[in-house]
């Protein structure tokens, strides 16, 4: 039973990917939605990604400093962790896991209003295809801005980081400074990058994939917008486990 | 001019529409009346695409919707308006902006000729000065004469309206009927509503099909709805006292009512 209605779900979310990807109606009027699109999903999220990096940079060097008390350990392990901990998991993962709740509510919900109020219906009656109308702008603004997010969200981090060691001393900061620029790995940076742009793909395309699929009222919507939430919160992690696997290994 | 021949129409292998045959003519309201859940909507939808029945023919003006692709069907979509119940209107446009959007997405004009039949149709249904507000900002009423308007935008040869008149008072109820009406003469439109307004029924009803559990059981005009004699169709259009009154009164008036002897 589960395993059918599972099937069935990405069939239907198959389909609805196919109907999605197509060549705009009119260039002008999707650039121009594309645009809106990065605003409001890209732009607007801005502030929540830099207060919530400088927070888990702050956090990650006070642990770090915590747990590396062994006197064989070097000091500037402390800003090399911290590093590697936002590089690597926080600024694409995490960030994505978060921007799921954010972005993904406000897809679901938008689509899902825009269904049960008849406005993608009145879409489709005017020829037009809605999915693509509605959905590829919104797509397409995540994947590409999800790496100034995901910059954003790294260069935040290693500021938190830094400046925890100036406000407490829990580390010098010339040693912090130190530690986050030793045995750096480039491709951690890149890695974190291409990360995010599945996770974009996923966030966008799941959210609007239930929202433009409710059927019924405020509740539906309502549901739509957790179902969204949960699913690729999940696909999000799925994918990190596949992509660590193959980018990393 | 619409030709409905034989429209067999299932969801979950109950059958909604039973071989429903009628046909809606050009340059005059066409009315689709019957009680809840009797398929009219259902019907409806079959009309403009959204749903697909299983068995029948949807001739629109003799080129059959269900045997046409997907480009076909996109194409004669761009020569249907539809307005909907809840007026459907994209809450980020301004008035203007609702308007222009079929325009925008599919006719070749400049942006001032655009911004020009905008003006125009906003102006047609009385709503000169509201052009720069957004739908949350306008009346039930000003927002389905918006809906209108962006329906005729694009100069459409079919009209499909789903009630209309639904939470509207009972004068803007006339007053949008009074608009259909008007445009559909005017402009020579095949226009369809689905509606459960006994007002608009005996106000505009120049040919009725009245939906009767999934049947098309009877068709005729406004005048000829007072003597139908189908005790289904009389039971639900003269259900309360009042349409009994007005009946009555019909009846002992026929030339006041238009009723043929």
């Amino acid at each position: 039973m589960l395993l059918t209605e599972s099937l069935s779900t990405l069939g239907k979310f198959a389909l609805f990917i196919k109907r999605t990807i197509a060549i705009p109606e009119k260039w002008g009027v999707f650039f121009k939605r594309y645009v809106a699109e990065i605003m409001k999903l890209g732009v607007d999220s801005i502030p929540v990604v830099i207060v919530i990096s400088i927070f888990i940079g702050a956090v990650c060097a006070i642990q770090m400093q915590l747990n590396t008390t062994s006197p064989l350990m070097p000091r500037y392990t402390v800003g090399l962790a911290t590093r590697e901990v936002i590089l690597l998991e926080f600024s694409s993962s995490i960030m994505c896991l978060i921007l799921a709740g954010k972005v993904g509510s406000n897809i679901a919900s938008e689509i899902g209003t825009m269904r049960v109020t008849e406005q993608i219906d009145a879409l489709e009656i005017m020829g037009v295809n809605s999915a693509n109308y509605l959905v590829m702008p919104k797509m397409l603004a995540m994947v590409s801005f999800i790496p100034v997010l995901v910059i954003f969200s790294m260069s935040t981090g290693l500021l938190g980081g830094y400046l925890i060691s100036v406000i407490t001393g829990v580390i010098q900061p010339s040693t912090y400074v130190y530690g986050i620029q030793a045995m750096f790995v480039e491709w951690y940076v890149w890695y974190g990058l291409i990360k995010s742009l599945f996770f974009a793909f996923l966030i966008a395309s799941i959210a609007s994939f239930y929202g433009y699929h409710v059927s019924g009222g405020a509740l539906e919507v309502g549901k739509a917008s957790t179902k969204a939430v949960v699913t690729s919160s999940i696909m999000i992690l799925l994918a990190d486990v596949i992509l660590t696997k193959v980018l990393l290994q | 001019m619409i030709e409905v021949r034989n429209v067999v129409k299932s969801f979950d292998g109950v059958e909604i529409l039973h071989h429903v045959t009628t046909t809606f003519q050009a340059g005059i309201t066409n009315l689709i009346i019957g009680q809840s859940g009797s398929g009219k909507t259902v019907l409806m939808k079959s009309l403009v695409g959204l749903h697909r029945p299983e068995e029948g023919e949807i001739l629109f003006d003799g080129r059959d919707l269900l045997a046409m692709n997907r480009h076909q069907i996109k194409e004669l979509r761009k020569e249907i308006g539809m307005l909907f119940q809840g007026s459907a209107l994209f809450d980020s446009e301004t008035v203007l902006g609702n308007v222009m959007f079929p325009l925008v997405m599919f006719s070749k004009m400049s942006k001032a000729e655009m911004r020009d039949r905008a003006m125009f149709c906003i102006e047609r249904v009385n709503l000169k000065g509201a052009e720069g507000k957004y739908p949350s900002e306008l009346s039930g009423g000003m927002q389905k004469r918006v809906a209108i308007a962006r329906a005729i935008a694009l100069n459409p040869k079919y009209l499909f309206c789903d009630e209309p008149n639904s939470g509207l008072d009972p004068r803007t109820s006339i007053l949008i009927d009074e608009l259909l009406s008007d445009i559909t003469h005017e402009y020579g439109i095949t226009t369809v509503i689905n509606t459960h307004d006994m007002n608009s029924v005996l106000g505009i009803g120049e040919s009725i099909a009245f939906i009767n559990r999934g049947s098309c059981d009877w068709t005729g005009n406004m005048h000829q709805i007072y003597t139908s004699g189908n005790k289904a169709l009389e039971e639900f259009v003269f259900a309360t006292d009042l349409f009994r009154t007005v009946q009555k009164y019909a009846l002992q008036h026929p030339d006041e009512a238009g009723i043929e002897r």
